[in-house]
This record gives structure tokens, sequence and C-alpha cells, in this order.
């Protein structure tokens, strides 16, 4: 096999084929980019999950003396000896995280206070229109509904809260725009082989000479075959690269410029993610056009 | 050489076979010429010999190996020690004389000094010395045609397959490449010819296969043309 002429082979039909050769280097650029950005995205959900189900707890709010809504709560506020009970069965419990915590009225409308410092709302607000509540951080969060069943109905009790229920609208969003994005990469990869068979066609039918006279003085198949299966994975390297391009640039632009200085509460993805799935994309954009070229071979190259 | 046992080939989806039931000899440095009007089977005889196609019955035999038991891998090392030439000379247009012989060479993967060495040698050979630098389209056709046996002949091929080669040239001309040939086949090699050329077969006065319709009506040495067409 000889180097120089393979590679001026190669040059030759990525050349002919510009226009070709470009349409699968942004198809592929924007297949792996999506791929990369979906992977990137479940990093991202993942880091996001860490981060909130340490902080999120389960809240056992109390009745309140002004706030007689809750079912159990007919009697009025919750006594002393009632909350006792509940911390105490809270404890025992194998799934509780020790120790419980006691947010008093007061904790409540300091934490209030820091968040909605200066807005016209804060002063609606006085301490005893806050219930006292126990903070429970349970050691599987994905088992709130058995402190649920067990405290929902004990008298005193107002109500028992998941926080994960307000943050878990944000992940299934998250989710769902991964799940679209590599519905688009699934399409765009359909797009990208298809236009990698279709260049490979054409590029044989336009080399057809050449690979007839190579069949005839016995090249070997491989030899043949090399130079179109080296342009598809050339090409395809050329969009992964472009890919990679896009991943970094779409990390810098909207994460480090713009999301972390927006949403300061969220633990964004570091370069470390970013660089661990690029190898990743560059390997898939030079192995699977050259397969897709070695399968459009076997159809449109006799050897 | 070759030979052929009660060899037919049947193309799909054809009821008539091109070839049918031929059995044949040829041994090593003969001059065969295969005669027969258009649709006769030299074709597909001249295509089963390079493995293009495989019988569909009998048993192919080239250079000492049954062709239908070469696995495909092993194809391309048999064809290099065939060589072929054809009507269209098939010639790489934007390649130079030299370039085009070396070719055959590149893609064989033999060693640039080699190569260096031999493409002029054969040009030589084929009387067109020092015209290596040329493109194809400034030669004449016979000169073309030169440039083709060149490249078949580049390898010291056992066989060389001729399929019309002389079909696109004057008379003159094909005299020309005729003696080329000759010299080629008393270097050893032996040469199977595909023509219609009636003077050149009468001419050369070498063996003549005939085929009509598929079969193998005659087969003559020092034979003539013999039929009208």
């Amino acid at each position: 096999m000889r180097a120089q002429f393979v590679l001026s082979e190669i040059g030759v039909g990525l050349r002919r084929n510009l226009t070709m050769t470009f349409a699968v280097i942004v198809s592929v650029a924007l297949s792996l980019g999506l791929f990369g950005a979906s992977l990137l995205m479940s990093d991202q959900v993942d880091t996001m999950k860490g981060y909130w189900y340490d902080k999120v707890n389960v809240s056992i709010f109390f009745c309140n003396k002004n706030d007689t809504s809750g079912a159990n709560c007919a009697k009025g506020a919750a006594t002393e000896q009632q909350k006792a009970e509940i911390k105490a069965d809270l404890e025992r419990l194998p799934i509780v995280q020790k120790p419980v915590l006691h947010e008093s009225s007061d904790q409540a409308y300091k934490h209030y206070k820091e968040q909605f410092g200066d807005t016209p709302v804060a002063g609606l607000v006085t301490p005893d229109q806050l219930p006292e509540s126990f903070r429970v951080k349970l050691k599987d969060p994905t088992k709130y509904e058995v402190i649920k069943s067990a405290f929902s109905e004990r008298p005193g009790v107002q109500e028992v809260q998941d926080q994960r229920d307000t943050v878990e609208p944000l992940f299934n969003l998250l989710d769902g725009m991964r799940i679209a994005a590599l519905c688009v990469m699934g399409l765009m990869l359909v797009v990208a082989l298809l236009l990698i068979v279709n260049t490979v066609r054409v590029s044989a039918f336009s080399r057809r000479r050449e690979t007839g006279i190579m069949r005839l003085v016995g090249a070997s198949s491989f030899y043949i075959q090399m130079p179109f299966i080296m342009e598809a994975a050339i090409a395809g390297l050329i969009g992964a690269a472009f890919a990679c391009v896009l991943i970094v640039g779409g990390k810098y632009a909207l994460i480090n410029n713009w999301l972390a200085e927006k949403i300061k509460v969220v633990d964004f993805i570091g370069w470390d993610a970013v660089v661990s799935v690029l190898p990743l994309i560059l390997l898939i954009g030079l192995v699977m056009p050259a397969f897709a070229a070695f399968f459009a071979l076997r159809k449109y190259l006799k050897v | 050489m070759i030979r052929f046992d009660n060899v037919s080939k049947t193309y799909p989806k054809q009821n008539r076979p091109a070839l049918r039931d031929v059995s044949l000899e040829i041994e090593r440095g003969e001059f065969v010429f295969l005669v027969g009007s258009s649709g006769s089977g030299k074709s597909t005889f001249l295509r089963l010999l390079l493995r293009e196609e495989c019988a569909s019955h009998g048993a192919v035999h080239v250079l000492g190996k049954d062709l239908a038991k070469l696995s495909n891998w092993k194809v391309p090392q048999m064809r290099r020690q065939l060589g072929t030439v054809f009507q269209d000379f098939r010639l790489l247009p934007n390649k130079t004389v030299g370039q085009n012989v070396a070719f055959a060479l590149e893609v064989i993967g033999k060693p640039r000094g080699q190569i260096r060495k031999t493409v002029p040698e054969v040009l030589e050979l084929v009387g067109l010395g020092g015209k290596e630098d040329r493109m194809p389209g400034e030669l004449s056709g016979g000169e073309q045609q030169r440039v083709a046996i060149a490249r078949a002949f580049v390898n010291r091929p056992m066989l060389l397959i001729a399929d019309e080669p002389t079909g696109n040239l004057d008379p003159q001309t094909s005299v020309g490449i005729m003696k080329l040939l000759d010299r080629i086949n008393r270097t050893g090699t032996t040469v199977v010819m595909a023509t219609h050329d009636q003077q050149i077969v009468d001419q050369m006065r070498k063996r003549v296969m005939e085929l009509e319709k598929g079969r193998l009506v005659r087969d003559q040495s020092r034979g003539v043309y013999g039929y009208q067409h």
C-alpha cells in the first residue's frame, strides 16, 4: 500500500464531490453536536439532581393558630405534645436521616425575608402567619410517600410537602429537551448516513474508469475501496471537529457567559464533562461514516 | 494454461445460455483467435477467463486454478497474472502515458523504484519510447492501444486477453498492433484474442476457435476467419 498514492486519490475524490462533501460535513457536525449536547444535558441533570436532592427536604407543616384550613387542624394549633410525638416517630423511621430539623415560625419568617427581602409581598407577611415545620432529610429521596402516608393524617399536621415537587418540573423539562435533542440527532444522523451513501455512489460512478482498471490489473478490493472509505472518514472527522467546536463554543457562550451569571443557585457542568465527550464524538465521526461508506460500496462498487 | 470442461453459462433472467457445453484446452505459449458474430458468446468466454463471471455448469481452469474454487479475495492475485486489452483502450485521460502504465503497478503496491525502472522499458518495447509524458488524448488510436498493451504487459503476465484490440483502428495500424501482440506471444505469453477482423485472422494463420450461439463450432490450428458476416 503506497500512502502517497492513496492520499492523492482521496484528495481528488474529496475535491471532485465538493458540494456533497460539504453537505456531509455539515450534517455530521450538526448531528454529533446535538449528540454531544444531549450527553452534556444528561450530565447536567445528574449534577443538578445530586445538588438539589441533597438540599431538599420533606417538610411537615404544623397547624398554626391563624390557619385552620388543613383537615387535621380543626382543633387549632398543634400542641407541643403532638410535635414531640411526631418528632419521636420520625426519628424512629430508618429512612430518615437524623437529626430532624425544627423550623419555628420566626425562622421561617427569616428565610422568607431572605428570599423576598425587597419585594412588596414581604411586608404583608408576619411571623405568626407562617407555620412551624419539621425539615426531614431522607436517605433515599424517592421514599417520600412513606412519610406522607404516615404523617399527613396525624392530628396537628397541616400538610406534608415534598420539596422535590418544586424542582422535579425543571428536571422533567431538561429531560424533555435532552430527548428532543436526541430525536433531532437521530434524524440528522439518518440524513448524514444517506448523504454519505449517496456521495459514495456518485464518487464510485465518477471513478468507475479508474476502479475498473484497478480491478483488471488485480488491485485488491481493500486497495480499491480504501480511498472511498477514507474520504467518508475524513469528511466525517472534519464534521466531528466542527461538532466539537460547536459544543465548546456553546458551553462557553451559553453556560459560562450567560446562564452561570443569571442563575447562581444552579451548579453547572464544568469543562471536564465537556472535554470527556469530545473524544467520543471524534471517534463516532470517524468510524460511522467509514462504515456507511463500506456498506454503500458493497452495493455500488463491484470489486 | 486454460481448460474448459463442459462449460455453460446462463445469465440470470435469460433463457438462452450465453455459452453451451464448451470444452477446450489452450496450451502455454499459444496464440488463439476467438471469432464469432455478435452475441455468439465471445465476451462471456473472456469474462469467464477473467472471473468477472462464474460458469453455471462445468469447470474453468486458468493458470492451473479452478476458478470456481478460487475464493473472492484471491481473485486479484489471479488477475495480476493476466493482462487485458480492450477495443476502447480504457486509459485514464487525465494521466500521462507513463502514469497510465505506472498506475497498474501502483495499485498492486509495487515499490516506486521498480515502477520507475519498468515503465520506460515496457514503453520502449511497445514502440512508444520517449512518449511517457504525453497525454493519451494527444496520441493516435494505434498509439493509445500500444499504451494499453504496455499496461497489460508491464506485469509480465502469463496470459494476455485481448477483446477486439483492433476494433477501433484502421487496417494499417491494426497490422502494427498485431505485430506487437505476436512479439509478446513470442516471449512466451499466451494470447487469447477475440476479433471480427477477417484480414488479420487470415494473415496470421494461428489457431482459430469459432463460437456460434454459445457453442464451440470450430477449433482449427493455423485456421482462417472462415465465415461471412
